[in-house]
Formats: C-alpha cells, sequence, structure tokens
C-alpha cells in the first residue's frame, strides 16, 4: 500500500475540504463544467449578431458556477487553511488529469500566440466586438480578446482565492491589489489609450518585459518610463519591500499564478537540481535579452536587427512567458516562467538579494520541520532548510507572495522588512559559543 | 576512526548524526530505523492524511543528503544490546559493534488496559506504519471515535474529519487539555472544536470497544454505557517512552525512559539516550523528566554530539516553550504556564471580543516579573519572550515593549493597543510605529 496514493478519497472538488458534496456545491460544479464544455461553441464562428450574448453565457456559466461552488464551500466551514486533498486530487497532483489539462491549456496558448489568424481564433477575438466599441475600438484585436480573457480569469479566481484565504490578511490585501493592477494597469489604461488614439501603453510593463518601447521611436515619453521604472522605482521599491512589491502585487503573470493558477501552487518543483537549473536558466535569460536589446537599440534605425525583436519578442515572451508559463501551471506549478525564464524576476532577485530590507525571518526554534512551507512555495525554495535551522530566509527568487507564513501551523514564519544589520544571523547553536543579544530583526513597518 | 551508532531515525536520532559529522570528519555513523528508509517529520504525519503533503514531502532531507555526509541508514530491528561487548544484534544484519551508541527510541502510544484495545480497527497515532494502518482501515468508513484529548487526539479529530467521516472525541477531562491548559483558553479550544462539527465528548470515558463478527470494532462502549457506532477508533491517550526491549537489561537502568545524566550518559558507558526515550534524573527547574516533545529531541542530539566529539556541556534547555495547532487556532507557549495559578503568582488575560485569539502573561504577585506566556491565535516572537523571562522583566516592560512581541503576518489587526488597554487605560511609551506603506496598505484592507 502506498502511502501517496490512498484509495478512500471520494472528492471531485477542487477545493473541498470535506469530502462530501452537498446540493448547492453540486450545482455550482454542473454550472461550471456546463461553461466548460460549451467554450469550444465560442471557436466555431456562428451566433450572427447574437455572438456577444453566447459569450457572456459561456462566460456567466463559468462565473456563476466558480463563484456558487467556491462562496458555498467555504461557508461550510471556518476561516482557515484548506488544503485537504491537493496532493490527491485528478486535476491538482499534477497525475494524469494535470497532464490533460495542462496539454490543454498549452495547445490553446500555443495556437493563440502563433496562429491568431486562423479561423478559430477569428470566431474567438470576435466576440469580444461589442467591448472593443466601449474603447472606441473598432474591432477587438487578438490582444483585445486575450486581455479580457486574462482579466476575467484574475478577477474571478481573485475572488475566490480572497475566500479561500479569508483568516489571512495579507493575502486579502495583496490579492485585491493584484486584482486591480491587472484590471487597472493591465487592461483598462492600454485600451482606453489606444481607443483615444494613443499608444497601447502598459504601465506595469517595461523593459525588459516589455522590449517594444526600447525601439519604438514615435513614443518616446514610454521609453522614458520603461528607463525610470527599471532604474529608480525598481530598485527603491525593491530596498524597501523586496522583490514582492512587482511579482507578487502588481504583476499580471504573479496575478495570473496567485489567483487563477493557485490550485496548481504545490506543484512547484524542490529539489536541489531544480534550484541549479533555475540558477542558470534565469540570469542566461537576462543575459540575452541584455544583449539583444543593445543590440536592437544601436540598430533600430537599419531594420537589419529584425530577427533579434523576432527572438525577444517571439521566443522569449511568447512562448517561454506565455505558453510554457502558463501551460505547465498543473504540472510543473504555477511559477515556471518566473523561476526558469523571467528577466524582471532575475534583475529583482540580485536587488532582493544583496540590496534589500526583505527577508522572511524565522521564530526561534519553532520549527517542526513539517514542510508545509516548502510545498506551499510555488516558487520552489526550500523554506523548510532554512526554518529548521532556525535561519531567516534570504532568496533571490523570493517573490514573497506570503504562503509560506501563511501555511506554518507553529507560526515560525513571518515576511518582514527590517533593518539590513543582522538580516540572516547564523543559525541557532546551543552547544557552540553565540553572539548574545536579541537577533530579530524588530517590526518597523 | 570511531563508529558511532544511533538506533532511531527520528528528530533526535538524526540530529546527533548530523552534528557528530558536523563535528567529526572522519567517524563512521550509522543510523539504525526499524520505522523507515528516510528521517521524516512525525509531527507532518497528520498532513499526509489530510492530503496536504505526500510522504516525501515529509522528509527535511533529499535522499542524497546522507550518502553526501557520510551517515549509513540502515533499515532494521534491534534485539538485543550488550554494553560490555559494544554490540548490537539485528534482527536481519547480524549484529554490529560500535564506540559509542545513541538510543533514540521514541515513544509508543499509551493503552490503559481497556477491553478491546487490540481488536482490529483500533490504534494509535505516533509512527509511519499507524498512519499506514490508519488508511487502511478508515478508507471508506462513515464513523470514528477518538479517545483521549491532547494533542495527537485533536490532530486525530482534524485528519478524520478532513475525510468527512463523522467524528466522536470522547475527552476524559471535563474540558479539552485542562490539565494543561488554563480554563478561558481550554473553554476556547471547546467552542472550536464543535465548531467543526466534532462531536465533542467531554468527561466522555472509554469502557469497552466492541467487536462485530470479524474481530473489528464496531462500536464503543461509553462509562455512561452509550454504544456509540464506529468502525475505527484511535488510541490517543498519551505516549510513553518506546524501551519495551531494555525492559529489565542489566546495565542500563530504566525508569518511565532510560535514565540520563545532564551530558545524556546512561548507565551504561558510551551509550546515551535522547529524545522522548531519555529521563533526565535531575531536571532543571520548571522541565520534567521525560519530555516527548519535537523540540527537546532536537537539543538532546545536538548536546550528545557534542559531548561525544570532546566538548561536554551539561544539559540546559533554557525556558520551557512549545506550540501546538488546534484545528485553526494556534497555540504558542514560553515559560511555565501552568493550568492553575500558582499562589505567588498572577495572570494578566486578554480575549480579543471578536476573535478566537489570547494572550495569558503570567507574572510574579510581588515584583511582577513576568515568568510564562500563552498565546493563542496569535503569534509571538520566541527571542523576545526568552529575553523578557531571563531578564526577568516586569509586566509594565513588557506592556511597553509590546510591539517586539507581534510576529503575526503584515496587516493582521494589531493586538497591542487592545492588550495594552485591558492592561490598565491607554499607554503613554511606545506607540505601536507605522509606516507610510502601512498607513495606506490599511487604508485599503476590508473591515
Amino acid at each position: 500500500m502506498s502511502l501517496d496514493f490512498p484509495t478512500s478519497d471520494k472528492s471531485l472538488s477542487l477545493v473541498a475540504s470535506h469530502a462530501n458534496l452537498d446540493a448547492i456545491q453540486k450545482i455550482g460544479l454542473f454550472l461550471l463544467t456546463f461553461g466548460v464544455v460549451l467554450l469550444p461553441l465560442l471557436f466555431m464562428g456562428f451566433g450572427g449578431t447574437k455572438r456577444f450574448w453566447m459569450l457572456l453565457a459561456v462566460f456567466g456559466l463559468i462565473a456563476m458556477g466558480t463563484l456558487v461552488h467556491t462562496f458555498r464551500t467555504y461557508q461550510k466551514t471556518p476561516p482557515g487553511i484548506r488544503n485537504d486533498n491537493m496532493v490527491r486530487h485528478v486535476f491538482t497532483s499534477g497525475g494524469t488529469g494535470g497532464w490533460m489539462l495542462g496539454v490543454a491549456i498549452t495547445a490553446f496558448y500555443t495556437l493563440y500566440y502563433f496562429f491568431p489568424n486562423t479561423p478559430p481564433y477569428k470566431a474567438y477575438t470576435a466576440l469580444f466586438d461589442p467591448v472593443a466599441k466601449l474603447f472606441g475600438h473598432g474591432a477587438a484585436s487578438t490582444w483585445f480578446a486575450y486581455g479580457a480573457t486574462y482579466t476575467f480569469a484574475v478577477l474571478l479566481m481573485g475572488i475566490r482565492a480572497i475566500l479561500r484565504y479569508r483568516h489571512n490578511r495579507y493575502q486579502i490585501v495583496r490579492t485585491l491589489v493584484v486584482m486591480a493592477a491587472q484590471f487597472g494597469l493591465a487592461f483598462m489604461i492600454p485600451h482606453i489609450l489606444s481607443g483615444l488614439n494613443q499608444p497601447e501603453f502598459y504601465p506595469s510593463y517595461f523593459w525588459p518585459l516589455e522590449p517594444k518601447s526600447m525601439w519604438k521611436n514615435e513614443t518616446q515619453w514610454i521609453v522614458i518610463w520603461s528607463f525610470v521604472a527599471v532604474l529608480v522605482i525598481t530598485p527603491v521599491l525593491t530596498y524597501y519591500f523586496g522583490k514582492r512589491w512587482y511579482c507578487s502585487w502588481i504583476c499580471g503573470c504573479g496575478g495570473l499564478a496567485n489567483t487563477f493558477g493557485d490550485p496548481w501552487r504545490h506543484l512547484s518543483d524542490k529539489s536541489l537540481r531544480a534550484w541549479k537549473i533555475e540558477r542558470v536558466t534565469v540570469y542566461s535569460v537576462l543575459v540575452i535579452v541584455t544583449v539583444l536589446t543593445a543590440y536592437i537599440f544601436i540598430d533600430r534605425t537599419s531594420g537589419v536587427s529584425e530577427w533579434a525583436r523576432k527572438l525577444y519578442g517571439w521566443f522569449i515572451i511568447s512562448a517561454f512567458a506565455g505558453v510554457i508559463g502558463v501551460g505547465f501551471y498543473p504540472i510543473f506549478g504555477t511559477r515556471v516562467w518566473c523561476r526558469f525564464g523571467c528577466p524582471m524576476a532575475a534583475i529583482l532577485g540580485i536587488l532582493q538579494k544583496f540590496f534589500s530590507r526583505f527577508r522572511i525571518t524565522t521564530n526561534g526554534s519553532q520549527c517542526i520541520s513539517c514542510g508545509n512551507c516548502s510545498k506551499y512555495c510555488e516558487m520552489g525554495i526550500d523554506v523548510r532548510w532554512y526554518a529548521q535551522r532556525g535561519q531567516n530566509v534570504v532568496r533571490a527568487s523570493c517573490v514573497g507572495c506570503g504562503m509560506c507564513a501563511a501555511v506554518c501551523p507553529r507560526g515560525v514564519l513571518s515576511l518582514e522588512n527590517g533593518p539590513r544589520d543582522n538580516r540572516t544571523p547564523e543559525p541557532i547553536s546551543l552547544t557552540l559559543p553565540q553572539k548574545s543579544g536579541i537577533q530579530a530583526a524588530v517590526r518597523t513597518d | 576512526m570511531r563508529h558511532h551508532i544511533i538506533i532511531g531515525n527520528g528528530i533526535a536520532g538524526t540530529t546527533t548524526a548530523r552534528h557528530l559529522r558536523k563535528h567529526s570528519s572522519e567517524d563512521r555513523i550509522t543510523i539504525l530505523s526499524k520505522e523507515s528508509d528516510h528521517f521524516f517529520s512525525r509531527t507532518a504525519l497528520m498532513y499526509i492524511y489530510m492530503g496536504h503533503m505526500t510522504y516525501s514531502d515529509t522528509k527535511p532531507y533529499e535522499d542524497s543528503f546522507w550518502a553526501k555526509n557520510r551517515i549509513a541508514l540502515v533499515r532494521d530491528t534491534v534485539l538485543a544490546l550488550d554494553p560490555v561487548a559494544k554490540s548490537l544484534q539485528l534482527k536481519n544484519g547480524g549484529a554490529l559493534s560500535y564506540d559509542t551508541l545513541t538510543l533514540a527510541l521514541g515513544s509508543e502510544p499509551n493503552k490503559w488496559g481497556w477491553p478491546g484495545q487490540d481488536l482490529e480497527g483500533v490504534r494509535g497515532l505516533y509512527s509511519k506504519q499507524d498512519l499506514e494502518y490508519m488508511e487502511q482501515y478508515t478508507a471508506g468508513i462513515s464513523g470514528a471515535v477518538v479517545v483521549g484529548g491532547g494533542l495527537i487526539g485533536i490532530e486525530m479529530v482534524e485528519m478524520l474529519m478532513s475525510r468527512g467521516i463523522h467524528t466522536t472525541f470522547l475527552v476524559r477531562e471535563d474540558s479539552f487539555w485542562n490539565g494543561v491548559l488554563p480554563a478561558e483558553e481550554s473553554a476556547m479550544i471547546n467552542d472550536h472544536i464543535v465548531e467543526h462539527h466534532v462531536d465533542l465528548r467531554l468527561k466522555g470515558e472509554l469502557d469497552e470497544v466492541l467487536a462485530d463478527d470479524h474481530g473489528r470494532a464496531r462500536a464503543v462502549r461509553t462509562r455512561e454505557g452509550e454504544e456509540i457506532p464506529c468502525q475505527f477508533v484511535g488510541l490517543t491517550a498519551g505516549v510513553h517512552p518506546n524501551i519495551a526491549f531494555l525492559k529489565d537489561h542489566p546495565v542500563i537502568e530504566t525508569n518511565r525512559g532510560i535514565l540520563v545524566d545532564e551530558l545524556f550518559r546512561t548507565s551504561a558507558p558510551d551509550v546515551y539516550a535522547a529524545g522522548d526515550c531519555a529521563e533526565v534524573r535531575e531536571p532543571k527547574p520548571g522541565r520534567r523528566g521525560v519530555e516527548a516533545v519535537w523540540y527537546t529531541g532536537k537539543m538532546h542530539g545536538e548536546y550528545i554530539a557534542a559531548t561525544i566529539c570532546g566538548h561536554p556541556k551539561p544539559y540546559d534547555p533554557g525556558i520551557w516553550w512549545n506550540s501546538a495547532k488546534f484545528m485553526d487556532i494556534e497555540y504558542q507557549t514560553y515559560g511555565t504556564v501552568l493550568a492553575k495559578c500558582p499562589d505567588d503568582e498572577r495572570d494578566f488575560f486578554w480575549r480579543d471580543p471578536e476573535a478566537q485569539r489570547t494572550l495569558r502573561i503570567r507574572y510574579k504577585a510581588d515584583g511582577e516579573q513576568v515568568t510564562g506566556f500563552n498565546l493563542f491565535g496569535l503569534r509571538g516572537r520566541h527571542v523576545v519572550c526568552e529575553h523578557w523571562i531571563h531578564r526577568s522583566a516586569t509586566l509594565a516592560e513588557v506592556m511597553d515593549e509590546l510591539g517586539a512581541l507581534n510576529f503575526d503576518p503584515e496587516f493582521y489587526r494589531r493586538f497591542e493597543p487592545a492588550v495594552r488597554q485591558t492592561h490598565g487605560g491607554v499607554s503613554t511609551s511606545s506607540p505601536v510605529q507605522k509606516g507610510l506603506f502601512t498607513k495606506i496598505m490599511r487604508s485599503l484592507q476590508p473591515k
């Protein structure tokens, strides 16, 4: 008999902490499933003038189903950490169901990014025409439809995340902000601007995530914003709050990971091997995009560097961030792109590691090595390694989502901004000589 | 090159081995276990059952760690120990000789001689095997009874409830764990247990476990004669040192546990005992001889390794501390907070009227020096509590410096203002520091 795959599990719910679903939960699941089953209809191009109602109906079913199910599920249990069944459920265990979902999402993404002009995607995009008209566009563009879908996923699953972590104010505030950032900064502002015949400007994305701004001569203020954001705002905010101000408060990739992707956060690989690979790949991407940017910038008038733009835009941003980043959620966890590829995360990580007041403080010797912190770390950090040594966690990759502190059953971990002196004191030893005095960073925020 | 053998790969044995390796790069180190191939976190067994983690997630070190640190892992059962020849008799692997031996044998669940306690479907929860048994015998069942209201009992209840199994919790005392917890905290936990739809029976005692035709538990009968149908019975009435194979040993002296001096030496030369199975002959004030908790096991291991490697230091565990989680309510305790306040001490007690959060500070009646802290639903800073107790800070000083205690996540409602108000009026010194960022974010947070 294997401990990892017990046979008694009868739950079909993504989130239920009790195996028994009641009628309301079942209705929610039914509506959700019905909506998902109808999704292909949106790609078939029929409906004529009624097609917008079709979109509303399908998205409405998915939203209703998710909300009914989620509200009812959390209504039935007192507030608290509810990770029951996460490693066993067909869709969240990283098993067959996860692979099927992963392949489906990856296929959807691949087609969306690389073949947006095929009939199914044209049909899907056209569904959003009435919404696009509200912004003053003639018709919806591929990226308008994509952005609307993305924002829908963040908002809907954001509500779920807030209900799920309703006992934890850090998670509530953070989720509200990340939802607002996606809705406002990454959807409303760019589309309102482009509706006014201004450049489609995404304030929350700048170099190295928004490379185009670097070689579009006609929009100089965007280039200036990009420089200010990465050279001034980023170091200052990272000094005070760590990488998290961007990765788990503002960024849309982080936003999707922490809302839509929340059921899969535990699937990240915690092994030393994965950490080694991560360090090689994430900094390699940073070097590559820096070189490409320099080349493109120097060459921006001649057009010779077209191949470099394609490599940057298609290969790194589309393939890595989009397809692999999201498609692999149900298989390798939610932060594959953020961890192994994102050049912005690499910059923030270096700043966090060496020039920041942020750390995760370990509370004395209270750790019981249970492993919840490591398991639910979406960045694959073996948090327990530090916690059980009584050592603070200062890692370049930590995005400060706060989940290690939330799932810890003994109150051992706390995200803190504090003086940089003694940010990572030596592990506590009972039998070796110790420096005297209090080693805690007393909270100053 | 000496050969150090450790029996038991729990936290005490593993810590001993790790620290032996830190002190000595050459010596041979072997860990024997009959329970598992690798060290895992016993305290995480419940999370495997509930599906929060897999078994391999509960291993604090990757499997390659042991070879890398040249710590040999042997899966076997020790049949006999000969301290004169310095050798062990193993069930499968013949004999092994040692230069030093550390006994880290852990505990076993108590069984108080209840009729039916050995039926099929009746089990305690301590080992990996216990969990596998529970997994097997609770598959698809509808009802369970847990007997014994302590830390493992409430964990087992939470585990069973997570599978949708109707669970009756028989607690002998008139309030949950009130031999350890003061009345107010204990009452709050009672409410919380009921809030989780557990059938809590205070003053509920087991009389007999009843069998069906196949010798499997089908119900329990309580002292009052009530029959509660169930298909699984969890026995969680405490644990005792797992020292059966040393019973009446000619050399190694035992009482409740294996008796050790302040360097963890047993009565046999070069044989040490650590963790749950060790009984300190002369415990320090405020400490007990047998302390079956994770943290002490970890400390013992560190001390033993230092002693074996020539840096002996008499055991000084410092103040008592412990932690637990009662369903959703976290509990931390620092210093000595007995259930009943001693005559020469007083209590400061605060309970959040809106949430399951309490803070108890015990202090001397004359002088008001603090001696202990109990926190429920709050996170306190370990070093700060230790510091206050060590330097005999007064209650007033603690109230002044209260912000240093707070280890709650950011944006949590701070308890300091309300606590200070309860203590006596509005505080004048050291107000809670708040930065601009916090103020902005606070204005955003839902009420």
